[in-house]
């Protein structure tokens, strides 16, 4: 069952970048993967004013990953609580997986030659914490959301 | 081994507090500090690590072998570079006296050491960069209230409505100042955003105008025509505060709303709805004076507007208004000890003629783009030796290549920087100073509504032969023989010799980072503000008495702004939040966020120019000329062109940056003297550039 989800406050959210950088940063990744992204449409005018609105996007977690069964060493995992991760000891970068996932989620780490993607930093979560885009959002934008089955 | 340091992060000028993570001798983590920042960092922030591990910047004391600028150097200790720069420096003592030798500097809350090291050598020539960045602001500030910009903070979260002139406030970015405005905006606060192109601070506006390229000025004095028309503001504050207010009403009186409306290319009912708002909303309502004001030829004026918008809505010392920025002796306290105040001070006027010639500027640093007419001229004196701490001219000041004729005057260039400027390149000696993460700094006070002491920790070890500025002046200053006058060999010793007056101990900043001075914010009486204005009379001045006697007008008529001639466009810089200047944009982190600029074109324009989106364009101005891609939009006014400031760097050690994208600085070829001569800023975005298609677009496929 999916526990955690993460939700961009778009009218805080800034458009400043600054998760991308707090994720690299946390998993000390070089230049080249970026696990999570900011993203907006190209300005419009609405009204006469110029707007556009900040989207958020890192791994879905999918409830149905497609990137773990094609992987041929069961390092691409899904925990109990919904969380999927790589396992870095078992990954041979062998790259299934970015061909699996729809959206190219997971992404090679030339430093290890590994795959790499957003786990929602669960070390940090499992000692209580958060995951990095979320503790050093720049406007508290970003909220790490468990969710409740209603 | 594992451990905590308190720091102020030093990736742009802002510096906000930081807590950093350690584990043998390596950054795990950086985030805001948690009291103050509730973890909050932005994008460079973060990046510090990246600045840490970057081999691209100096990695020991260089001195330069073969022309200035060609890029070799001789890798020497720090003993043979102080020893050559002192040898120099006493040649040019003997030969011009003490007074040819200035330090410059990038302002902040450091340059009490800074100050003192110049002093302690004899020089009254201390300088930074702020007459190309906010000193029209600052110099307006104190024409109007006798106090400077950061005399004052803007209690914008409790405010009902920002309006903010160009001050792209989520960009240039300050996190504290940012967060404030979301929550304003979240608890039904208005922002109005002016500027000549939308910006993310325009999309969070509740209302954005677009206005014609340099006529904020004329907007300005709508608004204040509507305020005293409609006898919409504070007559009990400006009756007890404010002079010149008679003038004032006399001087308004052509510049309807109507007018400024057509003046600036905007509707008559945007001006009027707005003006209907700020009535709504006064006195809770904050005007920004701007920070990077060194724009346009009248943005001194504009400022002083600004300023005078504040005082008629009464919001000096309100909640939600501007408030005192308040110290150590406003909390009852003793503040720190300063180095430069127990130092003689030198005689000799200054160079630039601050003090002097210009008796209505602060003569704290004086105008550094004067000196370069002293370093041409040698009048009133020779100036020999220019030292630039963590400040790059050539990136900062316009026109690089006639800074480097007239540097070419000086016996002795000497940067002392974490990164490789290009000053730098261009100078005799690189001191590089440790990075942020690896230094500690002497201690600073943050004036506020609660002020606070704040230290700068080491977190770890230095990667590099490096040293912290503390003991790059010590060893300077010892080696001419000055070495008594930074009272201190260890930073213990600077730090305890700074906290001797305040009665607080270096323990006693390793709970939070800082010691607060005052247990929540301070306020003056608003009904007794007898002597918090330090203008000559002593009353917010709307006619500056110090103008006046400079023979300059305190209310200056409209002069509409040039309009391009045709197929040109006047050039605009500006920010965005991941890069700070110049010199972030090699950082390996944020080069991969933003690698180059773009030339922000009208889309009108551009199909005039046969210009598509992303296609190659040259901007070409009188002697310089640059080629980068082009961001074609509606959402720019016209008559402008924009791109991001730093780039189109010329420094072949900073692989990255290296000649990707196009330096502002490089195209504004003739402005590095147009000064406002009221104000002291430069006139940055007074240069009108050609843009065509560059040929480097691809006609046709030659190869398969």
């Amino acid at each position: 069952m999916k526990k955690y989800t993460l939700h961009l406050n778009s009218k805080r959210c800034i458009g400043c970048h600054a998760c991308e950088v707090h994720c690299k940063t946390n998993k000390k990744l070089p230049v080249g993967p970026i696990l999570c992204e900011i993203s907006h449409p190209p300005l419009k005018a609405a009204k006469g004013f110029p707007m556009t609105e900040f989207q958020f996007r890192s791994c879905y977690h999918c409830e149905d990953p497609s990137c773990v069964p094609v992987c041929p060493t069961g390092a691409m995992k899904k925990r109990e609580d919904g969380i999927v991760y790589v396992d870095q000891e078992k990954c041979i970068g062998c790259l299934a997986c970015i061909s699996a996932c729809p959206w190219s989620v997971p992404q090679f780490n030339p430093a290890t030659g590994k795959v790499v993607k957003c786990d929602y930093c669960m070390d940090r979560v499992d000692s209580g914490l958060k995951p990095a885009c979320v503790s050093k959002c720049t406007t508290y934008a970003l909220k790490f959301v468990e969710l409740k089955e209603i | 081994m594992k451990k905590t340091a308190w720091s102020l992060c030093s990736m742009c000028s802002v510096r906000c507090p930081i807590k950093v993570e350690v584990e043998d001798n390596e950054v795990t983590w950086i985030e805001g500090n948690p009291k103050i920042l509730k973890g909050a960092l932005c994008a460079k922030g973060s990046a510090g690590t990246a600045l840490r591990d970057d081999t691209e910047r100096p990695q020991q004391p260089l001195i330069r072998k073969g022309p200035r600028g060609g890029g070799r150097w001789e890798p020497v200790t720090w003993e043979q570079a102080a020893d050559y720069i002192a040898d120099k420096l006493k040649g040019i003592i003997e030969k011009y006296g003490a007074k040819a030798i200035m330090l410059s500097d990038r302002g902040g809350p450091f340059p009490d050491l800074h100050k003192a090291f110049i002093h302690a050598l004899g020089s009254p020539n201390y300088s930074n960069h702020d007459s190309g960045c906010g000193r029209n602001v600052h110099h307006a500030s104190l024409s109007v209230y006798g106090l400077g910009r950061k005399d004052f903070v803007y209690d914008i979260k409790n405010s009902k409505h920002l309006v903010l002139f160009g001050r792209n406030i989520l960009e240039s970015l300050r996190i504290a100042e940012a967060n404030q405005v979301l929550d304003m905006l979240d608890a039904g606060g208005r922002m109005t955003y002016v500027d000549v192109r939308q910006t993310i601070t325009g999309l969070k506006a509740t209302r954005f105008i677009q206005v014609r390229p340099g006529t904020d000025y004329a907007l300005l004095l709508g608004l204040i025509h509507g305020l005293i028309k409609k006898e919409a503001y504070d007559k009990e504050f400006i009756e007890k505060y404010v002079t010149g207010f008679d003038e004032l009403v006399k001087f308004i009186e052509p510049y309807t709303p109507e007018w400024a409306a057509t003046e600036c290319g905007i509707k008559p009912k945007a001006v009027n709805d707005f003006i209907a708002e700020i009535i709504q909303d006064m006195p809770k309502i904050v005007f920004h004076p701007g920070w990077m004001l060194a724009r346009y030829r009248d943005s001194f004026y504009a400022s002083r507007a600004i300023q005078i918008l504040n005082v008629l809505c009464g919001n000096v010392e309100v909640k939600g208004g501007q408030i005192f920025a308040k110290g150590a002796g406003d909390c009852g306290k003793k503040g720190l000890k300063s180095l430069d105040a127990q130092i003689p001070k030198p005689t000799d006027p200054r160079a630039d003629g601050v003090g002097t010639k210009y008796k209505h500027f602060d003569k704290g640093p004086g105008l550094f783009h004067l000196f370069y007419d002293v370093m041409k001229t040698g009048e009133p004196y020779p100036i020999k030796a220019l030292f630039c701490y963590r400040h790059d001219p050539l990136n900062c000041f316009p026109d690089p290549e006639a800074q480097k004729a007239v540097l070419d005057n000086c016996d002795l260039l000497v940067s002392i920087d974490v990164h490789y400027s290009e000053f730098g390149w261009y100078s005799d000696v690189i001191l590089p100073e440790s990075m942020y993460l690896e230094r500690e700094s002497i201690l600073a006070v943050a004036k506020g509504p609660s002020p606070r002491i704040q230290i700068r920790q080491k977190a770890v070890e230095p990667k590099f032969n490096t040293k912290p500025s503390w003991e790059i002046f010590k060893l300077l200053a010892d080696k001419m023989g000055v070495g008594q006058r930074l009272p201190y060999n260890t930073i213990e010793e600077l730090w305890n010799f700074q906290l001797e007056p305040t009665g607080y101990k270096i323990e006693d900043f390793n709970e939070k980072g800082f010691i607060s001075l005052s247990d929540g914010p301070v306020m003056y009486d608003r009904n007794n503000l007898d002597g918090k204005f330090k203008t000559p009379s002593g009353k917010i001045e709307i006619i500056s008495q110090k103008l006046t006697d400079a023979g300059l007008p305190s209310l200056k008529p409209y002069e509409s702004p040039a309009k391009p001639e045709k197929g040109k466009f006047r050039l605009v810089f500006g920010r965005t939040a991941v890069n700070a200047h110049g010199h972030t944009i090699n950082n390996p982190l944020l080069f991969e966020l933003f690698p180059e600029n773009s030339l922000w074109i009208h889309k009108r324009e551009a199909t005039k120019l046969g210009i598509e989106d992303g296609d190659w364009v040259d901007v070409i101005s009188d002697g310089a000329s640059g080629t980068l891609r082009a961001t074609v939009t509606e959402f720019i006014h016209p008559e402008a062109v924009y791109t991001c400031h730093g780039f189109g760097r010329q420094i072949p050690a900073q692989t990255r940056a290296y000649g990707a994208g196009v330096s502002d600085s490089r195209l504004q070829t003739g402005l590095l003297m147009d000064m406002d001569v009221a104000g002291g800023g430069l006139n940055l975005c007074e240069k009108f550039v050609t843009v065509k298609r560059s040929s480097k677009n691809m006609k046709r496929r030659v190869e398969l």
